[in-house]
Formats: structure tokens, sequence, C-alpha cells
């Protein structure tokens, strides 16, 4: 139905998606797997004419189409959700949800009473009683995918293009998303998913396409998958094992937080932290983690409550605080407060400890190009050079640089917040081998993440967070993902 | 050999406006007589070099993704400052220079606060400082030209040399910003804050001072200009500069400064000032009616920036 005929696109030179074949069956959840920059992204959003093909076309319905803007796409029955979601903040869940479709009454008025109607229906049909009359930003981000889902329904799109759908989903709406689909595939819609998450893939795809380096490297049912052959087909290798061993020790208690209370975030929140110690943050969305470590790092100051590191008590009223004290901090949000998109990927990196690569206040240009070169090859940050412009790397290459960022400031406390979340398996497995070797090195690193198996491989230690209040202090040889959710369900 | 990144970063991409700037030079070589002679070159230049401190000034202020709409009220204040203390006799020249650069920081400080602490959108404060320092322009001139200057300060509108002052001034100014822009921490820091401020901010970037830094440039500056322009019109004029702030922000919008901040360049509103400065004095030589000249000026702006957009987007 639909077809990707030898497409092809480059950026700059290079070649992002090279003469990719593939068609897409009625009715099919048909999973795209690959590592960041394997071009998955690429090819969607050629699919949903937000790119144009360089090369080859895309067939829809038998015919060679030309998508001049996505509207194009989406009136021929082809919607995408995107991995940022675009909504308008100001208007209602329901203006959003049938932006452009809007009911009318005799005059030509919006019908606002049919309006919430309609948007309730389709809400419906992905198990949600969202209240459509709340305004987009009041929503979460889980809560924002799912309306943009619904959006795609309403418009009785044939083809729904998700890219890394469940990324910022619970548990919970991760299994309402796929009933969801479930429904699309049974009325016949195409449904064409990214994803990072392994055993999603296996729950849910029909198909799987595996592309690597621009290149689609294999297209078969997914029964015919096992993880293992998946993994050595995206990564082109075979992976050594994704989780290094634990084999630290850790030292003397360098942090110390005491009663750290911000409401309504969080309350009374006290635990230690010790040098080459890896320490867990478990929790639902919501449960306030990655409020409490903003507040260690400055980001978000707390109300009440001491932060003593190394004895000493931190005053902390913004990142510069944090850093000064030897305190570093990968944010959640890598478009929003991570990276700079329009500037390069060397000035990305040494923004936070451009002092290091400075003569007085002056940049020293190659002392900053020189570390840029290394931190390049350390961690293995794919680019076209240190002057492109960091928006348009992957995302997995994105999370490397600002990894690297907050590594120059050479922290004593390293704070990752999610630092994996929507980024492939290679550069997961390289993220956990750097927690290792930090670790080893004696750094302290808080580390929040969603993805429990992450956190129990890779810690000493696992705090769980609920409602904004500790629930648990678990070791992590000693509990699975059950006990972490039970301390972690709201009561 | 020196290398300013600031300077050339974004020189291919202002392919576009360069060719503007070349065929409409070449244009108003062919048709006329007087345009290609070192007296009319110099005379442009004289013409656009307070234009050009201006633009140079805001293009601080743009990059953080903020604006100043009052820079033609304050050019007009800093004038009547400056003027008032430079009558014949009374104090030595540093001073009057001094209170009109201070009386245009001032103001850029004041600007800065109020959008940093106050948090009110920069559109908004620079309107009201627009008013604001008019009316107090007019006040402190009892609404009259403050005449009467000394000729040491009036000389500044005369030549060094083979160049005239006011574009010398023009050119130190742009090549300090354009080093401070391009090679220093607090440079760079501009462009992160303009570029992604949640992100400046999470990398440990103090957000505050760089706006208060950009700000206080750009009313400096400012202060500057009108120095430079009592000195020419030898008066301290209530009324000057009006609608100053258009053509500077307009110059550095063609050099490549986009409006959100983050990116852009000296060497950018260098040329933009430029063109803005070739189409004025071509129209003029051409003995164009000043009304044909805005509609002519405003169509060549727009579509300067548009072939350049097309350009870069390629």
């Amino acid at each position: 139905m639909l077809r990707a005929c030898q497409l092809t696109k480059t950026f700059g030179g290079l070649s992002v998606l090279l003469d990719v074949s593939l068609d897409f069956r009625p009715g099919e959840v048909h999973a795209l797997m690959g590592e960041n920059g394997a071009g998955k992204s690429t090819l969607m959003k050629l699919l949903a004419g937000l790119y144009r093909p360089d090369g080859g076309e895309i067939q829809w319905r038998g015919r060679s189409v030309r998508f001049a803007t996505p509207h194009d796409a989406l009136t021929q029955g082809i919607a995408m959700v995107h991995q940022e979601l675009m909504p308008i903040p100001d208007l209602t869940v329901a203006e959003n949800l049938m932006l452009g479709m809007e009911p009318v009454n005799a005059w030509g008025w919006v019908d606002h009473a049919e309006l919430h109607r309609q948007a309730t229906t389709w809400l419906r049909q992905l198990g949600t009683d969202l209240e459509t009359s709340r305004p987009m930003r009041t929503l979460s981000v889980a809560q924002m995918q799912v309306v943009e889902i619904a959006k795609a329904l309403a418009r009785q799109a044939d083809v729904i293009l998700m890219d890394e759908p469940t990324a910022a989903l619970s548990d919970h709406e991760v299994s309402a998303l796929f009933k969801a689909i479930a429904t699309l595939r049974q009325r016949g819609v195409t449904v064409v998913y990214t994803t990072h998450k392994m055993d999603e893939v296996f729950r849910l795809a029909d198909r799987i396409s595996v592309l690597r380096d621009g290149h689609l490297v294999a297209t078969k049912p997914a029964g015919e998958f096992t993880p293992a052959s998946l993994i050595t087909q995206m990564v082109g290798r075979e992976l050594a094992q994704v989780f290094p061993p634990v084999t630290t020790t850790p030292g003397e208690v360098i942090l110390t937080v005491t009663q750290l209370t911000r409401e309504p975030a969080y309350r009374d929140i006290s635990f230690t932290l010790r040098r080459g110690e890896v320490l867990g943050l478990a929790g639902l969305m919501g449960a306030g983690r990655t409020e409490v470590v903003s507040a260690i790092y400055g980001l978000q100051p707390a109300d009440a409550g001491a932060i003593r590191l190394l004895g000493k008590p931190l005053v902390l009223t913004s990142p510069a605080d944090g850093l000064t004290a030897g305190i570093g901090m990968l944010t959640e949000d890598r478009k929003g407060s991570g990276i700079i998109p329009a500037m390069s990927v060397q000035h990305n990196l040494t923004l936070a400890a451009l002092r290091h690569y400075c003569r007085g206040a002056v940049v020293d240009a190659s002392a900053e190009k020189a570390v840029t070169r290394q931190a390049a090859a350390d961690f293995a940050i794919k680019s076209s050079g240190p002057a492109q412009a960091i928006q348009q790397l992957s995302g997995g290459n994105q999370q490397k640089v600002l990894l690297a960022r907050a590594l120059l400031a050479a922290p004593e406390v390293l704070i990752l917040d999610e630092p994996t979340r929507g980024i492939d398996i290679g550069a997961k497995a390289e993220i956990y081998a750097l927690i290792g070797r930090l670790s080893a090195q004696g750094t302290a690193v808080l580390l929040v993440s969603s993805e429990l198996p992450e956190i129990l491989a890779l810690t000493h230690r696992i705090l769980v967070l609920r409602q904004g209040e500790l629930s648990a202090e678990l070791n992590p040889r000693q509990t699975n993902q059950e006990e972490i959710l039970r301390h972690a369900m709201p009561r | 050999m020196i290398h300013f990144p600031a300077f050339d970063r974004n020189l291919r991409h202002r392919v576009g406006i360069v060719v503007v700037l070349v065929v409409i030079a070449a244009l108003l070589a062919l048709t006329t007589d007087s345009f290609a002679t070192a007296a009319n070159l110099t005379n442009v230049a004289r013409q656009v070099s307070i234009n050009g401190i201006l633009a140079v000034g805001v293009t601080f202020v743009l990059l953080t993704g903020g604006v100043d709409l009052s820079l033609g009220s304050v050019v007009a204040l800093s004038g009547v400052t400056c003027a008032l203390f430079a009558h014949p006799g009374e104090y030595p020249l540093f001073v009057p220079i001094c209170v009109g650069l201070l009386t245009g920081g001032l103001c850029g400080l004041l600007n800065g606060v109020l959008v940093t602490r106050g948090g009110i959108a920069p559109f908004i404060v620079t309107l009201g400082m627009m008013t604001v320092a008019r009316g107090l322009a007019l006040i402190l001139s009892g609404g009259k030209p403050v005449a009467n200057m000394m000729p040491a300060l009036t000389d500044l509108a005369g030549d060094l040399g083979p160049l005239p002052i006011p574009v010398l001034c023009f050119a130190t100014v742009a090549l300090l910003s354009g080093i401070f822009l391009g090679r220093f921490r607090l440079g760079r820091h501009l462009y992160a804050v303009g570029g992604n401020e949640q992100a400046a901010r999470a990398a440990g970037v103090s957000v505050t001072r760089v706006k208060l830094l950009a700000y206080g440039t750009c009313g400096l500056l400012t202060g500057l200009a009108g120095v430079v322009l009592a000195a020419r019109i030898t008066t301290g004029q209530p009324n000057a500069g009006q609608a100053y702030e258009l053509d500077a922000i307009a110059a550095v919008v063609i050099g490549g400064t986009s409006l959100s901040g983050g990116v852009g360049s000296v060497i950018g509103t260098i040329l933009g000032v430029l063109l803005i400065g070739i189409i004025n004095n071509g129209l003029d030589l051409q003995g164009v009616s000043s009304y044909y000249q805005a509609v002519i000026k405003g169509v060549i702006i727009v579509g300067a920036v548009w072939l350049d957009r097309r350009q870069s987007r390629s």
C-alpha cells in the first residue's frame, strides 16, 4: 500500500539514508529498528512529507507521490506522531486534537460542545479520560503524546508513523498505547513505529525492518528475530555484555542531603552519596525525581533542607553554583535544557567548562579544538566536524556531546537524569561503560532512570521515590523490578 | 594572520547580500559619474557611521533574542546631555563625551535590569524607554536645540588624516565587538543565551549577567552615536534620531542575525549597514524623490533578506 522505492536523503554531503526500498502493508505494525543516526527518523520524515527525497520515490496506493508538506501527506491519509511533540500550549486539549477540522454550526462558528464531544470520543478509543478543556501546557509529556495519537486517529489516517512514542511514557501509559495500537491494527491501519525498547518490539510488531548507517539490512516477520539477533543486525557486531558488572566499592561520604523539601514536588528527602558510588533514583513519572536532583545542581532550588558536599554546606541558587562546587548534571530534556541547537558541536561541548579553555577572558581556540577532538574520539561522537551545528546530529550523538560537556568540568558528583532516554543500544552500552569507569575513578554518580533493568544492573544502591517522598532504600542485588514498582506505586 | 571567527563564521552564508551589494554598487558606478569617486565614497562612509555604531550595539541585544526600540530616543537624550556639558570654557573635552556615553549606558543598563530582574518583555521595556528618553531629552533641553558647543567637540565630526572621525569610531567599535563576540568567553555566552536560554542556564551561564552586558553595551554605543551626532549637527537636538532604531535593526537583520537570537555576526551587520547606506546614497544621486526613496528602500530591504534566507536554506 505504502512503498518506499530506493529512497535516498543526504544532509550537507552526508547521506543519512541510502537506497532504501521497503513496503508497508495494511493493518500491520511495522517496527523500524536501528541505532541513532541509522536513518529511522529520516525515513519516517520522508514518508510523512517533512523531508523531500534526494533520490528514489514514494508510492502510495500504487501511484508515485511527492508530498510537498506534511499536510499533503496527511490529506492522503499518512499521519506522523513526532518524537518531539509540537502542541499549541495555550489551546485546550480538544482544540489541539481537532485543529484544522473543528466542527462548525450553521453560522460557521466553532461548535464547542460538539468539539469537546468528538475529542472525548477519540480519547476514549485510546483508553484515556483526559479532560478535554484543559490547556495543553498543563499536560505531562505522556498525556500530550496520547493527544497527538488521538489527533492522527481523528484524521482518519490509514498510516500512522510513530517516532518513539513510548520514550516518555510510564508503564501504565505504555499498555494503554499498546491497546490503542491493537485497535488501529484491527481497523486495517498501518502503524510504523520506532523504539529503542527491545521488549516492546517483540510484544507489538508484526514485521521488523532494521536500518544501519542509512542502509536497510533486514526486513522479516518479528517471529524470525530473537533479541540477540536483532541487536547484532542493528549494531553490525556482537555486543559484548550490555551492562558492565559493578565491581567498585564506594568510599567516604561525599554528599549529604538532609530533609530537602520543595512543596508540592517533594518533601523530607534525606540521603548520602559516597565516592565512587552509583546511586539509583527510581520512581514513576511525577514522583519528584527530576525535581530533587535539580535542587542538588541548583537548577530548581529547594525551599528547605540542607545539601553538604564533604561536610561543607552548599548554597545552590543556580547551576553555576553547582558547577563551582563540583556537581555536574546531564538534564533530562535534551532539547529544552540541553543543546543550543544552532551552535556548533564544539561550542556546545565546551560551554559548561569554557573557563578551562580560556586565557583570561579570551577563548583559547587551539585548546578548545584539541579538547573537542579528544572528546569526539573518547565518546565516539559522529559528526561531519566540530563546526557542525549540533541540531544536525542524531539524538544519541547529541546526548554524547552533552555528557562530555558535563564531564569536561570534572565534577565530583555527577547527576544523570534519564541519560539513555531515546538513544540507541550501542550508545546506551557506551554510556553504561562510562558510568562504570567514572565510578572506578571515584566520581559519585546519581542516576535517575525509568528503565529499571538499567537501575538494577548499574547501581550500588537504589532509592525509590513515591509522590515526592522516599519510600524505600533497596539493595539492587537483592531486589527486583516488581519490588521497586511496589514501592513506587501511589497508594 | 589573525583570525576572527565572528567575522567569517557566517560569511559564506552571506553570499546573497554581498551579491546584492556588489550589483547595486556596480549599477551606480555605471549609471552615475559621481558614485565611484573618493569624495562620494567617503561621504557614504560618513553617513553610515552613526547607523553602523547603533547597529553593532543592537546586534548584541538581538543575539540574546531581545530587541531595543529605544535607540533613536536615547541618541537624542545622549546628544542633549552631552551638549549641556559642552559649552566653551566650562569643562574639558572628555566631560561632555563621558556624560553622553554614560547617559546611553545607563539607559541600556536600565533596560537590561527591567528585562532580567523585572521579567518584562524587551519589546515593552524598550518601548517604554523610547518615550521616556525622548521626554527627558525635551525636558532637559527645554524643547529647543542645545547650541553653543565647544569647537573641540564639534571637530569630532571632522577628519583625522584622510578619514572622518565618525568612520574611525564605527570601525573601532565594529572591530572590538567582532573580537569580543568571536573570541571572548562572554561573547560565546551571548550566543548560548540567545540560542537556548534554558540550556545556557543549565550549563552554568549567568543569563542575567549576559543580558545586562548586552543591553548595557548597546546603550553605551547608542550614547556614542548620540555624541557623534551632536558633534556633526553642532547642537544637542531633542528631536534627533527619530526612527533610527528601525534602520539599525534592519541592517542587523539584513546581515543575517536572527531576530529570535543565537545566530549572527558583526561582519553581517557591517554588510547590512553598507547596503542601506549605498541604497540611500544611490537614490540621492539618481535624484529620486524622497517619497519614492522610502518605498524603494523598503522593497530592497525585504528583498535582500529574502534572497539571503533562500541562500542559506539551500
